[in-house]
């Protein structure tokens, strides 16, 4: 039994009568993956910044690292390592100039250097950061929060505004993280890369936690049935093989306009957040 | 002490490549400076002063109120709304380095700030530097608790702009009026008694006296409202100031923007 990274009992939190955070329980393992999912507004950021101690919590009891964040201190922070929303605060200074410099707040920071290669920047660590492109900057980001080498890592929505090839870059430098050992908190609104990058998946919709489970049990996606669907008729089965065979056999041979299809994350997704 | 200055450093970097503050900070009061330096050449106060001698020690301590207070009651919002406060308050890094920094990069600018209009004030508009050793000291003293006054009004001033992008607006008209009542662009002592009263609460106003009585003959002395320089009066009224300032700070300073909660 290893000891939790995060653990939180019935943590609410409400701006004004809007209860952004309405009793949620989590658990994160250390060395885990955990992707916190769910739509705009469903109270994400909102738990993930009381977990980084930037927001007071109402209500709930909360251990990061083995302490409470509403009382962070500069040790704690040593441990910890942050990659907040949004991005490109240091316009002017290089990549290099802004990676040293945060390097210089922690006992044990990792070589600036190296960090930037790992985040894959050497190239622009003589660029002003105000020249680097979105997947660069919130690269410099990671880079940032990652210097420290910490124990525990917040992504919040990471790679928002991405193009495809740059968030699949973006995901071998985070499970690359994960490989070392660096236990992570990712919230995200991509489906897919919580599937990608996370050992666990927590589905969080106005306030609450709806299911935990690792990507493929997911809305009990691994128990759903396949729907096959022919021309004349399709049927809901957990035997599609059979259904197929017996097609083949009732046609002779092709039978005409067969898909046989299993919910996709996205279909048992928008089915628990109740888009479907 | 290495981290603040490291994160003066870092303050100045971003300062001096960031050609709009180098252009409104440091080179907008030499132009000002300039202009009406060379329409004030020949308007004589008295006693061997002219205005453009008045107007340029009047600058100088604009200097100080764009560097102390215009630079940070502008550039903190900003780096508020852009979460690079939040980014520092994630890292273990001690809360008071960041104002250190702070203070660091603003004493720079406004030493450079200084000299140069120093500069061109003794090529261009017959300002002599002090010769006595007593003087020097004034200079020095009302500099400095000008200085931190400003500044200290500017951080507090900081958490009063609601965005990054509304500072400028809010922050400008505030120095323009005080540089128009203080004895900056016109003879504070020719101004109506309200608005004396009025400019004489701020800084500001005892900061110029307190360089008139460096750069101008002692004898210009007699056309000041009080029939002096003032020097005691500006010393507590400054230090009063950089109090007020310190706990004004203390008690509006914000590391988040009012959306973060």
């Amino acid at each position: 039994m290893t000891e939790l990274a995060i653990s939180v009992e019935g943590l609410q939190k409400s701006y004004g009568s809007n209860e952004a955070v309405a009793g949620v329980d989590l658990a994160v393992n250390q060395g885990e993956v955990f992707a916190l999912l769910g739509p705009n507004g469903a109270g994400k950021t909102t738990t993930v910044e009381i977990l980084e101690g930037f927001r007071k919590r109402d209500k709930g009891n909360i251990s990061v690292l083995g302490e409470d964040p509403a009382h962070a201190h500069a040790a704690w922070r040593q441990r910890i390592g942050i990659v907040l929303q949004g991005t490109g605060e240091f316009d002017e200074l290089t990549v290099g100039e802004v990676v040293r410099h945060f390097a210089r707040f922690y006992r044990n920071a990792a070589d600036p250097t190296e960090v930037i290669e790992r985040v894959g920047l050497t190239e622009k660590s003589k660029s002003r950061t105000h020249t680097l492109s979105g997947g660069q900057k919130r690269r410099l980001d990671v880079a940032l929060g990652i210097v420290n080498q910490p124990e525990l890592l917040f992504l919040d929505e990471p790679t928002t505004g991405f193009d495809p090839a740059a968030r699949r870059e973006f995901w071998d430098v985070i499970n690359d993280l994960a490989h070392k050992g660096t236990t992570i908190l990712l919230t995200t609104h991509y489906l897919e890369e919580a599937e990608v990058l996370a050992d666990r998946v927590g589905v969080i919709n106005r306030g609450k936690l709806i299911e935990v489970a690792t990507p493929s049990e997911l809305g009990g996606r691994n128990f759903a049935t396949a729907t096959v669907s022919w021309r004349d008729g399709r049927e809901e089965t957990d035997q599609p093989t059979m259904v197929v065979q017996r097609l083949a056999a009732q046609y002779n041979g092709e039978v005409p306009e067969l898909t046989v299809k299993r919910p996709t994350l996205e279909d048992i997704y928008l089915r628990m957040i109740g888009e479907r | 002490m290495d981290l603040a200055l490291a994160q003066g450093n870092i303050e100045l970097k971003q300062f001096f490549r960031t050609r709009e503050s180098l252009v409104f900070t440091l080179l907008f009061p030499i132009m000002l400076m300039v202009i009406f330096g060379s329409i004030f050449k020949n308007i004589e106060l008295g006693d061997g002063v002219t205005l453009s001698q008045y107007f340029v020690t009047g600058m100088i301590a604009s200097g100080y109120l764009a560097t102390g207070f215009q630079n940070l009651a502008i550039t903190i919002p900003i780096e508020r709304d852009r979460g690079v406060l939040k980014r520092y308050r994630a890292t273990p890094m001690p809360k008071w380095i960041y104002f250190a920094g702070k203070a660091v990069s603003v004493v720079a600018l406004a030493v450079v700030a200084t000299i140069l209009l120093l500069i061109v004030a003794v090529l261009f508009y017959n300002i002599k530097l002090p010769t006595t050793a007593e003087k020097w000291g004034t200079f020095a003293w009302v500099s400095i608790l000008g200085l931190i006054s400003f500044a200290l009004l500017g951080v507090a001033m900081s958490s009063a702009a609601r965005t990054g992008r509304s500072a400028p607006a809010v922050v400008t008209p505030i120095a323009l009026v005080l540089q128009f009542t203080s004895g900056v662009f016109f003879e504070y002592s020719a101004l109506p008694a309200w608005m004396q009263q009025f400019a004489a609460i701020f800084p500001l106003k005892w900061v110029t006296q307190g360089l008139r009585s460096v750069f101008l003959p002692d004898s210009f002395a007699s056309q000041e409202v009080a029939g002096s320089w003032e020097l005691g009066k500006t010393a507590i009224i400054l230090g009063a100031w950089c109090i007020g300032g310190l706990i004004l700070c203390l008690l509006t300073f914000r590391w988040t923007t009012k959306r973060d909660g």
